[in-house]
Formats: C-alpha cells, structure tokens, sequence
C-alpha cells in the first residue's frame, strides 16, 4: 500500500509491523509525533505492546534494556540533548549485547538551545557500539527499521536509525508500507538465546576482571576484555550479515541495492560528494546541474556509519580525482568525523596505489542552517577547481 | 492478621550462597539472606552497583540463585519497569520484580527514576538497604547520611545536614505500601514483604543496615546497634498501608513501654559520631522526645 505521510509516521509504522512489544520514551522534539503515534496504535489495541511513558530518556533506555534482557522486542526513538541524557545506557545497551532498535530524530545539541536539524547527536555516540544506519528519505526509514531489527537480533548489536530532523521527520511523501505478511516472512519472533527468567536464574551484567576467570565447572569464562573484543569482532563482521540482510529483503519486498553506500552518477565521476542523510538526495540536484557544465561529479549517501564498510567505500572512491566530504556534525577541534574515517579507509586501501583522490571537507547545516541548493552547487563546482583549504570549510558562515 | 514468622517457622530453604563477599558483620548479608527467603524462587531481581554488587560476587561466579539484572545506577526502578512489561506481554505476570538498590542509589541519583516508576504504578517491590551513605565507594556521604556523621567527604565537621526522608517521599506518591525495617529485626522485613506481595503498585521498603566499616563499630555488635537505633526511638519500623501510618513490631512495642533508651547510646557506639558534642546529643533526644509524644498522644 502507497500512502503520503510525514518521517516520523513512517518510522512509526515499520515499529508497528515488526510488532515491537516495548517501547519507552520521553517526548523531545522532534520525535515527538513518532511515539505519539506509536501510544496511539497502543491504546486503540491496533499494536499489542506494553507502552511506558518514562520521566527521562536515560529511563527510556533503561526500559528498552531490561525489557529486550527478558526476552521482549523493544524499542525508543529519541533526539539530540535526549540521546546525549541516555549515553550511559546507550553504552550499557551495547555491551550487554541487546537487540534493541532506536530512532534517532536527528536534532542539533544544546548549548545554546537549538531545536532545528544537524547530526551532532548521533555522530557524538558513534563510538558507543551500536550499529549506525541513516535514511534518506521515508521509504529508507520504515524499510531500515524493519531491516534494522533483523539484522540487530541476528548480530545481537543495537541499531540507531538516523533520519533528519523535520527535513524529513514532519515533511510528507509518497512511501510503500509493506505488507504484514512479508514483514512477517522477513523477520521472525524475537527468540534470543537467553532471556532472564526465574526457571533458568542467571546474573546478568556482573562485575567482570581483567582477567578470564573459571567458573565452578572449572571452565573458562571470558574477562572484560574479552567481552569487548567480541563486540568489535563481530561488529565487523555484521558488514557481511548486512549484505545477508539486503539480500533478503530484496527478495522478499522487491526493493534494495547496494547494503552499504547509495551512489548517484558515480562510475564515470571524477569528483564524488559523499554524506550522510537527507543531504546526499539534495546534492544530487546539484550533480545534475554541474553534469550539464560539463563537470564529472557524482553523489554518495552512505549508508552505515557503524560498522563502518571501509572497503566498499575506498573501492567506489579509488582513483577519482577528488571526494569532497559535506557534514552536518563535527569532531570539535579537527575536523567532521566521516571525513576522518573516510580518508583512514582510503589510506588503508588504495595508499601506494596512486590511486588516492584529494579528500576536502565542508561543514553546513549546523543548528539547521538553511542547506541551499545553489550553494551547494558552488561549493563542489570550486572545489573540482581546487582544493579550497586545508581546514574544514563552513558552509554558508556569516561572520 | 498473619501469625509472625519465627526463627522455627522461616523457610529453610537458602537464595543465597553461603560465602559472599560481604564485609564481616555486613548488615545488609542479614536482610538480603532473609528477605530472598521472603520472595522465593519466582522473582527478578534488579540491582544497581552498590554493595550488593560486590556481595553477588564476580563474573562468571554469582552468590544469588535467583534470576537478576544489573543495571545502572540511575535506573534501577525503570528496568524493574521495563523487565515487568517484558513479562506482561510474554504472558508472566505471576513473576515478581524486586530491586534493591542503596541508599546514594535510591535517595540520591535513583530518586527520578523511582519516582516515575511509583508514579505509573509499576507492580514491582523497591528496597532501599540504607547504611547511611556511599559503603562501596569508601563511606562518602548520602543524601541519607545522619547528622554529624563523619564520612570520607565530610572528615572534620561531620554532615551538616539532616538525613533525608525518603519513605516521606515515596509516600507523596500515595503507594499501596510503605515499610521501613531493619536488618536487627530479619523477621519483621521477612513477614512485611510477605505481607504486601499481592499488593497493587510499587511497593517501597526502607532497611536500615549496620555497616561495621563506615559506621566505625566491632562487626559482633551490628544487631545491637540496629536494635539500639530502634529502642532509642531514633530509627522508627512502621507500615503505610494504602495511606494509613502504624508504628509497627519493636516500635510498636516501645509506645505501649512509654520507655525508650537514650540515643546517647547509640551516638556513643560507633565513632562516625565521634566529634558529635552532648550538646548536640541533647538536641537530637529532644527531637526525639517531641517525635515520641506524638506517637503517645495518638495510642491514648
């Protein structure tokens, strides 16, 4: 069925059809309309699932957590000085290896209050241990949420869904809402191999040493350090159980490409424009227009950020001329994080290759900023010209 | 009313491993041993890092049989909350959630997360074992931290401050159920969380727990001690049930005496209160005088 609703409704109902049967969440803008929508198929019984109105987001999370430790499916949604309150747990939830689904309504961070549309908050918890997606527009979002709670329960990592702030939460377009029936065919019941009950009592999540330790059978058990070992291993390993994921939902609902980057007149480009979100479909109207210069340009979206697919970026990207990276976050006193990992990839594969493009970045849209076409447009036609600067360039900056 | 357990009638049977990790004399060993007892096997713990943490042991080795989560230490009554819904909708509801949780844990940076939770009428029991400040940490103090107690962050003056009400708080919250107990009197918190299980709501109990090291006291005298807060009038056992305020067990017992011991006592058992003047002494036993007659006047 093809319907026209806002981000956040589209969000809501991919919740719905994987039949979550917990969800927690404190009310910030602007995820608001999300979970507002998610107690209303609650109440009116549309959704069997338990709803809990918290006093904080830190409680929301902490929901979430328990409730997916004893066996429920659960999810959250939350944004900016929210997801920031919840850090502890956003952490807690990774190491203790719960399957958990959480929207991220992408918002600027205080201070000063800003309720309008960057990516601070999410890029901030990028080293938390918890897989990254970022949608682009609202069939990305109730597509990755369904895909998101396959591929968290099949990896037992949690999974933030990150989409745009009002650019997409609160503006209306047309998106397919998959059937029950393939979402059901597509992700079966929640069943994780454990789930705290009183039959089969364990302790979960106790104080664990440095060192491994035997337990009373005399078999080792793993240290701290071991436990974090596994969740990075298996992190990197999830990039191929993502291309599993894509491959599946292709088949069933038709629609997919490439698991990791969303690439845009890339193949013959000489230059790429490569972010995250809403950003890279607008970029493209700018390709468009430089394509007609004359000028090789092409656009990618990518996909996940954590794990962070490395390869597939530095094969779209060797030997073009240059990668010209647009951020609407940043790593306070360098530079925008993407840009960093990007140009780690590219040293690590393509280094010695002669095959290195010139990486520049450019910072726009911080506190929702108006992102316009045009400059947009300028910016990647000067830097195919030239490298701009060094430094980060501010978009748009009036000081 | 329910026939009081005896040490003869408690269940035999143990939720906890004998060889925890607790301090010598730990109060909190005696409450846990016995309130598990009070629960049985069909419950779900939730524990936040306190002291507990350390007494349930090290990974991959637990002292508690049961079922438990530990959480973080701001959220242990919204994971209770979270682990009741994951039951409701699985179809378990005869499954009981019980935390316990500190007092910096409970009075301090659980508090928002308690309260919500009583708020929404979670249907779980909350325990707060109160030793008077941060134990784990190395004895700083809490929000339930006494007056003139001597604490690794208030090592000259002593605490200023008067210890916080915290059942006066979760009595705000208009609960089923409110009990303070102590670890002296085993049987009285044994026999209350019997009491309240099929109760509707979040139910609230506040233990007072001896601690040898942060109260400064030989570990052979952490009953008389818990006792002596109690006959001193000092520390009151009492039960709001749906609203209704009685002094309950020891306590209760204390009204129909009129006699209660002087706190003098209890200040002069334990050298946190080492730099506390007679003065002061004089000062607390008049407050606890004024408390008593009321008390008095409402059983004539």
């Amino acid at each position: 069925m093809h319907i026209i609703e806002n981000g956040n409704v589209a969000a809501a109902l991919g919740v719905l059809l994987c039949r979550a049967n917990v969800i927690a969440a404190y009310p910030i803008t602007p995820q608001t309309p999300l979970t507002e929508k998610l107690s209303e198929y609650v109440e009116s019984g549309e959704m069997k699932a338990e709803y809990i109105p918290v006093e904080s987001e830190h409680s929301a999370l902490a929901v979430c957590i328990a409730a997916s430790s004893a066996g429920a499916r659960a999810f959250t949604a939350t944004s900016a000085n929210g997801l920031l309150y919840m850090h502890e747990q956003v952490q807690w939830a990774a190491g203790a290896r719960l399957p958990l689904v959480m929207c991220v309504v992408n918002r600027a961070v205080g201070a000063p209050w800003n309720v309008w549309n960057d990516q601070q908050d999410s890029i901030s918890q990028r080293d938390t241990g918890w897989i990254q997606m970022y949608c682009c527009d609202h069939q990305q979002i109730i597509d990755s949420v369904i895909k998101a709670y396959w591929l968290a329960e099949k990896v037992s990592i949690p999974i933030m869904v990150c989409y745009d702030g009002y650019i997409l939460s609160h503006t209306y377009m047309p998106f397919e809402v998959p059937d029950q029936e393939k979402v059901d065919a597509f992700l079966p019941p929640f069943r994780p191999d454990y789930a705290l009950n009183h039959e089969e009592p364990a302790n979960l999540n106790t104080v664990t040493l440095p060192d491994v330790r035997m337990d009373v059978r005399g078999e080792i058990a793993h240290g701290y350090m071991e436990i974090r070992y596994l969740l990075q291993e298996e992190m990197r390993t999830s990039l191929t159980v993502v291309a599993e994921a894509e491959k599946r939902f292709t088949d069933i609902f038709g629609r997919g490409g490439d698991p990791f980057i969303e690439p845009y007149l890339c193949d013959d480009a000489e230059y790429i424009a490569v972010g995250l979100g809403s950003l890279t479909y607008q970029l493209r109207v700018s390709v468009d227009v430089l394509r007609k210069e004359g000028i090789m340009v092409g656009v990618m979206g990518i996909r996940f950020y954590r794990p962070f697919p490395d390869v597939a970026i530095a094969n779209a990207l060797k030997g073009k001329k240059g990668v010209i990276v647009f951020e609407k976050a940043l790593s306070y006193g360098y530079e925008g994080a993407l840009v960093s990992d990007l140009k780690s990839a590219l040293y690590e594969h393509l280094a010695g290759t002669g095959a290195l493009p010139v990486v520049q970045n450019f910072i726009l849209g911080i506190g929702g900023r108006d992102i316009r076409t045009e400059d947009l447009t300028q910016t990647l036609r000067a830097a195919t010209k030239s490298r701009v600067a060094k430094e980060p360039v501010w978009i748009g900056l009036k000081i | 009313m329910q026939a009081k357990t005896t040490i003869l009638s408690l269940p035999t049977e143990e939720f906890v491993h004998p060889g925890t990790r607790a301090c010598t004399g730990c109060g909190l060993a005696i409450a846990y041993r016995v309130g598990l007892k009070a629960m049985g096997k069909d419950t779900i713990l939730v524990v936040p890092p306190s002291c507990l943490t350390v007494l349930q042991g090290l990974f991959p080795i637990a002292s508690t049989k049961l079922a438990c989560l530990n959480v973080t230490f701001a959220s242990t009554a919204a994971a209770a909350s979270g682990i009741l819904a994951a039951l409701k909708v699985q179809g378990k509801d005869k499954i009981k959630v019980v935390a316990w949780a500190g007092d910096g844990g409970t009075s301090d940076i659980g508090l928002q997360a308690l309260s919500g939770a009583a708020e929404r009428g979670e249907n779980f029991i909350y325990l707060c074992y109160d030793n008077e400040g941060y134990m784990n940490t190395g004895v700083q103090r809490s929000g339930t931290t006494p007056i003139g107690a001597l604490t690794a962050n208030t090592p000259f003056k002593g605490k200023l401050q008067q210890k916080k009400d915290v059942p006066a708080i979760m009595a705000a919250h208009n609960l089923s159920y409110i009990a303070t107990c102590s670890a002296a009197y085993p049987l009285d918190l044994f026999d209350k969380i019997r009491k309240c299980v099929d109760m509707p709501g979040t139910k609230y109990f506040h233990i007072h727990i001896p601690c040898p090291p942060g109260w400064g006291y030989d570990p052979k005298y952490g009953i008389k001690i818990g006792r002596l807060a109690v006959e001193t009038g000092y520390y009151d056992l009492y039960e709001i049930v749906n609203g209704e305020f009685k002094l309950t067990a020891a306590s209760e017992k204390l009204v129909e005496k009129r006699k209660l011991k002087p706190v003098r006592e209890y200040f002069r058992s334990q050298s946190r209160f080492r730099i506390i003047t007679d003065e002061q002494i004089a000062d607390i036993q008049n407050s606890i005088d004024a408390k008593w007659a009321t008390y008095y006047k409402k059983d004539e």
